[in-house]
């Protein structure tokens, strides 16, 4: 039975070749790459803190361990320089890398599968021509028998089908082409679709909402809890800018993802949004009426200052007048001011995560480019006053009831 | 009243009577000069002397207007200079140690304060060391002289036989007598001679040896230091409500509610100017956010696209000014080649981590000022013009401020406070802005232009040189009243100055816009733009970091294109011996000759200049390296050599240049105003980012080149330009890409290196 | 009436609970070493210690602060005995205007007491909240590591 597995899971390698010479590769192959490595935001994950781009090395925190990522670049003995383009496709579509040993299903080989022959030869070409970085991979952090490669050939089996993408003729080229994308390179559903207890997307929750590295990637289907429905156009801005006016600025993991996306086509972007807000669907009609008198509030709130809100009893509300209004009500615009908070999904959303996350920890300073900031106050509220605020916040700015287990969702955080 | 501020900015609370009662004091007033405001106008002529004296002693040559020394032997040193932060009150304190033979620790130094201290206009330009400084020591020089003299009279000893040391003249036989007890009260009321017996640099004690600078202890402990910190009795807390935009007026403005608001004592309005005065500091703020909120304004499209304003500031009407010209040799040879390139700067602003602050009072028909300015005589003229006061009325004192780096808005909130105080006699006013107030409200180092065109004869030097550089005033500096914000927005509505371009030899648009390099055929010319699109005025080195940032960075595309190291094509066309010595010592410093070959993201750059042409030399030469994926750029390691003439604080003058190279850093790497067609977007640290921790440099060192017994030359502004070029100069060289236009942002380096 | 435990002693202050710490130190308690810089948290300038974590006392009301121990510069040394961290500012000159100097002072005094054993990796990321505009990054940086010598001469690792 074992021996049966095994000789199930086993791969072959695929044969080493000389590092290609950068020049043997098509310059136009190599830009259309690196718009395509750019959609799929690969740099996010094969980049440590602080690293060398694509000399990964990046930990990525799993419900199972952690694990390292690799190192991408063309060095012959630490990266990917003695790949062909054969072990390459392999690996993309199939999860294998060139030894034959399986990959996790971190790298999102599920959702890689699905890319065109031609996208992955861009692929190939354009990281086969970055500067070869020496950095040898990080050993994973994984608990026995999680740790045991061949395994995840009965996971593969349980979740994960092979195949590229076959177009919806009842959509048009441009969804078609969102849907593509969204489902394939860019894997927006790797943290927007939850997954089952084996780490596998649940299929029949495409874009419930997920979790990516103590963050909650917001439910972006039919169950969207945007205080403002998304349209195509705002998405489509959004993911340009990596704000919107009306939904605010994008943080956490997907910061990275908009950073990248600023370098891809705007017919890309369009057919992104597209698909997505098809995915979302027609909000209600009462979701459009409060979205509209919060649109009405919000273009109001302009110039200069305007006053904090008065005090009350509210323990919540006193601390929300004294250290979060200052910002959130300075009139200063997005994306550097603080968004008014009756805008945010993070008071709206279906998960406390990221409220308490950027409450606790802020939105620290990074670098010298222009990014918002936000001090946090993680040592200076008590888990009671945390309780209040939010319990304020979500009546104030949502009109709906706490979560649920929110001082669960507060030691998490802790 | 001395809780009220350190010892060491003990000006505040002594009046000029105080000190001329001093116990057993024996100075009497002296006589101030007229203005002779200076600095950024270039040299001031000696007013009335035919003779020249050294440093500011021109202005001022009364040797009691320098050097105070008491009956109990105490010993004062007073200076029109002020502390912005670069040490200058303990490397005058050495000098005045060092020439007059007290120690040092029983000096007491008075700074800027327009009834103590002389007037020795703005402290700026890098010449705090040149006038005051040589005032200083030639005065303690010749006081000491003269102390020796009264000496030789009482002992019957030749004075060549005595000697002065730690405040007590000394004679062969042992006998004694100390400073206090050779006093008399008019005895330094003498002016100063032309010539005075400054000691051997062999002798010093005090002088070039690095002194702990006096200010820090009293910083890093909690000291009430700056003007931030003043609490007086009574002392009242103001904000402004400044204008959304340049241009704005005021419309309407509610502010019932606010003057129910707690601690709220009054609003403040006069024109366009609006404040609110409250009893504690928070609440002001919070009565300022809703007056704010409860005012209407009419703003103005005025501002041009950012995107276009390289374009938009050549094509603005300009004055032409031919700087320079050297037409005497023969026209290039055919054979030559010739390079052409533009580069541009944005607005760029001071940036001050504390935002601007005052405090003043209207009390027996006197308004004090207690402001972080760099001019208190010219902020005293542009206060008493403002409220139609005499300007002997108007007593400005300077106190320590977070670090300007040239004119940001500390005049402009003296005038603030001014303007409010005058409005409230009897009651201290303190008026700090707030930070968006600062970003938006400060006026900028000028957005700038140059082009630059050479060519090359068949062995690799420069054969002709042509430079044009377009460029606003820079300074827009009090003196006159409309100069300050408030003056500007109150109902009287005065006018900014005409904006006038500082001449040569100095310079402002055009300061280092002559190249010290060997030229046989060369012009430069200053385009000077009047309009100025936003508010601009001095930013630490003016022009002076743009036009080093062309000239060296043009200077390394020449090198490029002759096939020569880029020191050894500097080399190759510097004559100045002391141009020279910094520049081979510098890249002896950095292994210049055994770098690490450019290209692969990693790359070496150097950048020299002698700041104005006058001051100080500094010659810079950096490694670092470029993500080729991001653009991103790591600033490994620099070395840096500078000339400033004497040494006087080693360890000062490292602290500078250090800190100009940091500076220079982030300017060059990441910094732009950024506007849309009315409002000034960057208000905060988010929208204006500035160098952070985790980019500073691995290791800096700075050699100082000794030059005992040469005159000082100031270094505050020495390696902004050098720092910069180097940067430029070391991402061509590991890139192979050229950048000309500032910032050198990661962006810009992605979008040039390509996929 | 709040009561404000700062530098080990307790005080009893009459400001508006959501008065942002900063003020009341430095009109109230007439403390100096904690600066405005932007009001927002973007800065350090005015960071002192709660509980033993650098905060920014400009965007932390004081009702918040109930029971909890506050630390400034002063709390640190005086101008007579300053402390370790203190010295090594001024045995490094590490200051130029000095406005910033406090704040970053504060946020290393933060690091240094959780983590003794700090490397300058360390250092430079925590200090990436401070901003200093007069370019004394490297004389701060080896004030931070000088600190660390000082501190443990000053508090003997125990065997």
């Amino acid at each position: 039975m074992i021996a049966a597995f095994l000789a199930f899971a086993w791969r072959s390698a695929v044969e080493p070749i000389e590092p290609p010479a950068a020049s043997g590769f098509d310059r136009s192959l190599i830009r259309h790459g690196a718009e395509l490595a750019a959609l799929g935001d690969c740099s996010a994950c094969h980049t440590a803190r602080e690293g060398r781009v694509f000399a990964g090395g990046r930990p990525i925190g799993t419900p199972f361990g952690t694990i390292y990522s690799t190192n991408i670049t063309p060095d012959p003995s630490t990266g990917i320089g003695r790949w062909s383009q054969v072990a390459f496709t392999r690996a993309m579509r199939e999860g294998v890398d060139r030894n034959g040993r399986h990959l996790y299903p971190a790298f999102p080989y599920d959702h890689f599968t699905l890319i065109s022959d031609a996208d992955i030869k861009a692929l190939y070409a354009y990281l086969m021509t970055r500067q070869p970085i020496q950095a040898p991979a990080h050993a994973n952090e994984l608990p026995f028998p999680l740790n045991v490669r061949p395994l995840l050939a009965g996971w593969k089996l349980l979740f994960f089908r092979e195949g590229r993408y076959r177009a919806d003729s009842g959509h048009d080229s441009t969804w078609n082409r969102g849907a593509y994308l969204a489902a394939g390179l860019a894997h927006c559903g790797a943290c927007h679709t939850p997954r089952n207890r084996l780490g596998a997307e649940k299929d029949n929750r495409l874009f419930g909402g997920g979790d990516s590295e103590n963050w909650h990637a917001y439910a972006i289907n039919t169950e969207s809890q945007s205080p403002v429905p998304w349209d195509a156009s705002a998405l489509q801005f959004y993911l340009r800018n990596g704000w919107h006016a009306l939904h605010g600025v994008a943080r956490g993991p997907m910061a990275p993802v908009v950073e990248n996306l600023a370098g891809v086509p705007e017919t890309d972007l369009v057919a992104i949004a597209a698909y997505v807000v098809s995915v979302m669907g027609n909000p209600t009609p009462a979701r459009l009426q409060r979205a509209a008198g919060l649109t009405a509030t919000a273009s109001r709130n302009t110039a200069g200052s305007s006053p904090q809100s008065a005090l009350a009893n509210d323990v919540g509300a006193t601390i929300y007048a004294a250290a979060c209004a200052s910002c959130h009500e300075s009139g200063q615009p997005l994306p550097f001011g603080g968004i008014n908070l009756a805008l945010s999904i993070d008071v709206s959303g279906e998960e406390p995560t990221n409220l308490i996350h950027v409450v606790l920890d802020g939105l620290p300073a990074t670098g010298e480019v222009q990014i918002p900031i936000m001090p946090g106050f993680a040592s200076t509220l008590s888990d009671r006053q945390l309780l209040a605020l939010l319990t304020y916040l979500r009546a104030r700015f949502a009109g709906k009831p706490l979560w649920n287990d929110v001082g669960k969702s507060i030691g998490d955080a802790r | 009243m001395t809780a009220l501020l350190p010892n060491d900015t003990a000006s505040a609370h002594i009046s000029r009577r105080a000190v001329l009662q001093g116990a057993g004091a024996l100075i009497v007033s002296f006589t101030i000069s007229p203005a002779a405001s200076s600095q950024d106008k270039g040299r001031a002529k000696a007013a009335g002397t035919a003779v020249k004296l050294a440093g500011s002693l021109t202005n001022t040559p009364y040797l009691d207007a320098w050097i105070r020394i008491d009956a109990d032997g105490s010993v004062t040193a007073f200076t029109g200079k002020a502390e912005l932060g670069q040490g200058i009150k303990t490397a005058l304190l050495q000098i005045t140690a060092e020439e007059l033979e007290v120690p040092l620790d029983h000096l007491t130094l008075i700074t800027a304060d327009t009834a103590l201290t002389a007037n020795e206009g703005y402290t700026a330009g890098s010449h705090s060391m040149q006038d005051s400084g040589t005032a200083l020591r030639n005065a303690a020089a010749q006081a000491r002289e003269i102390l020796i003299g009264v000496a030789a009279s009482r002992m019957n000893v030749p004075a060549a036989q005595l000697k002065a040391a730690s405040g007590v003249v000394i004679a062969p036989s042992g006998a004694r007598l100390s400073y206090g007890e050779l006093v008399s009260p008019t005895l330094l009321h003498v002016q100063a001679q032309p010539v005075s017996k400054l000691k051997d640099p062999a002798s010093f004690r005090v002088m070039n040896r690095s002194q702990p600078r006096i200010d820090i202890p009293g910083k890093v402990t909690g000291g009430s230091v700056y003007v931030q910190d003043m609490r007086l009795p009574g002392m009242l807390h103001a904000r402004v409500v400044r204008p959304p935009s340049y241009g704005a007026q005021l419309a309407a403005v509610d502010s019932a509610a606010v003057e129910r608001m707690p601690g709220v004592m009054s609003i403040v309005r006069d024109g366009n100017f609006l404040a609110v005065v409250a009893e504690r500091e928070y609440q002001a703020i919070k009565a300022m956010r809703s007056l704010a909120a409860g005012s209407k304004w009419q703003e103005q499209s005025t501002l041009p696209k950012q995107a276009e304003l390289a374009a938009t500031l050549s094509g603005l009407p300009s004055q032409e000014f031919r700087i320079f010209e050297k037409p005497e040799s023969s026209p290039p040879d055919a054979a030559a080649t010739a390079l052409e390139a533009t580069y541009t700067r944005p607005y760029v602003a001071h940036a001050s981590i504390g935002p601007s602050c005052a405090v003043a009072q209207l009390r027996d028909e006197t308004l004090t000022v207690w402001t972080h300015t760099q001019g208190v005589y010219p902020d005293r003229q542009a206060i008493a013009e403002m409220l139609s006061l005499p300007p002997d009325r108007v007593h400005c004192i300077h106190v320590q401020g977070s670090g300007c780096y040239g004119h940001n808005g500390a005049d402009d909130a003296a005038g603030d406070a001014a303007l409010i105080a005058s409005k409230m006699p009897g009651r201290p006013i303190r008026v700090q802005w707030m930070r968006e107030q600062e970003f938006a409200w400060e006026p900028f180092g000028p957005a700038m232009v140059a082009k630059a065109r050479a060519s090359l004869d068949s062995s690799g030097r420069i054969a002709d040189w042509e430079y044009g550089v377009w460029s606003n005033t820079h300074s827009m500096r009090p003196g006159p009243a409309g100069a300050l914000l408030a003056g500007q927005h109150m109902a009287l509505a005065l006018p900014p100055p005409a904006p006038k371009p500082l001449p040569q030899p100095e310079g402002g648009g055009d300061r280092n816009a002559i190249p010290l390099y060997a030229l046989p055929h060369a012009k430069v010319v200053h385009h000077f733009i009047p309009s100025m699109p936003l508010r601009v005025s001095a930013l630490r080195s003016l022009g002076g970091y743009m036009n080093v940032f062309s000239i060296e960075s043009f200077m390394d595309e020449l090198a490029l294109a002759a096939e020569t190291d880029p020191v050894a094509f500097r080399l190759k066309h510097l004559d100045d011996p002391r141009a020279r010595e910094v520049v081979t010592v510098a890249a002896d410093r950095f292994g210049w000759s055994g770098r690490q070959k450019g290209g692969s993201g990693r790359g070496c750059g150097f950048g020299f200049a002698r700041y104005k042409n006058l001051a100080a030399y500094c010659a810079i030469a950096m490694q670092l390296a470029v993500e080729h994926e991001t653009g991103r750029i790591r600033v490994e390691r620099i070395a840096a050599a500078v000339d400033t003439g004497q040494a006087v604080n080693p360890d000062g003058i490292r602290n500078q240049i250090e800190g100009g190279i940091l500076q220079s850093m982030s300017w060059t790497l990441y910094e732009a105003v950024s506007f849309d067609d009315t409002r000034i977007l960057c208000v905060d640290w988010s929208t204006y980012p500035i160098l952070r921790f985790g980019s500073v440099p691995n290791s800096l060192d700075v050699h100082i080149v000794e030059r005992p017994g040469q005159p000082f030359l100031g270094c505050g502004e020495a390696s902004q330009g050098p720092a910069s070029a180097a940067l430029a100069n070391a991402v061509a060289d590991a890139t192979g890409k050229r950048l000309r236009d500032l910032p050198l942002t990661a962006a810009r380096l992605k979008a040039a290196i390509g996929v | 009436m709040m009561e404000l435990k700062v530098n080990g002693r307790v005080h009893s202050v009459d400001a508006a609970p959501d008065t942002p710490l900063l003020y009341v130190l430095r009109d109230d308690l007439q403390l100096n070493a904690a600066k405005y810089g932007c009001g927002l948290g973007q800065c350090g300038a005015c960071t002192v210690i709660v509980d033993g974590e650098a905060v920014f006392s400009c965007v932390i009301p004081i009702l918040l602060l109930q029971g909890k121990e506050i630390t400034t510069v002063e709390g640190l040394g005086s101008i007579d005995q300053p402390g370790p961290m203190q010295r090594a500012f001024i045995e490094e000159q590490a200051a130029q205007c000095g406005y910033c100097i406090p704040g970053m002072m504060m946020r290393a005094q933060a690091l240094l007491q959780k983590n003794p054993l700090v490397s300058d990796e360390e250092i430079r990321r925590t200090l990436e909240q401070n901003l200093c505009r007069c370019g004394t990054h490297m004389r701060i940086l080896r004030a931070v590591r000088r600190a660390v010598q000082l501190m443990q001469v000053a508090t003997p690792a125990r065997t």
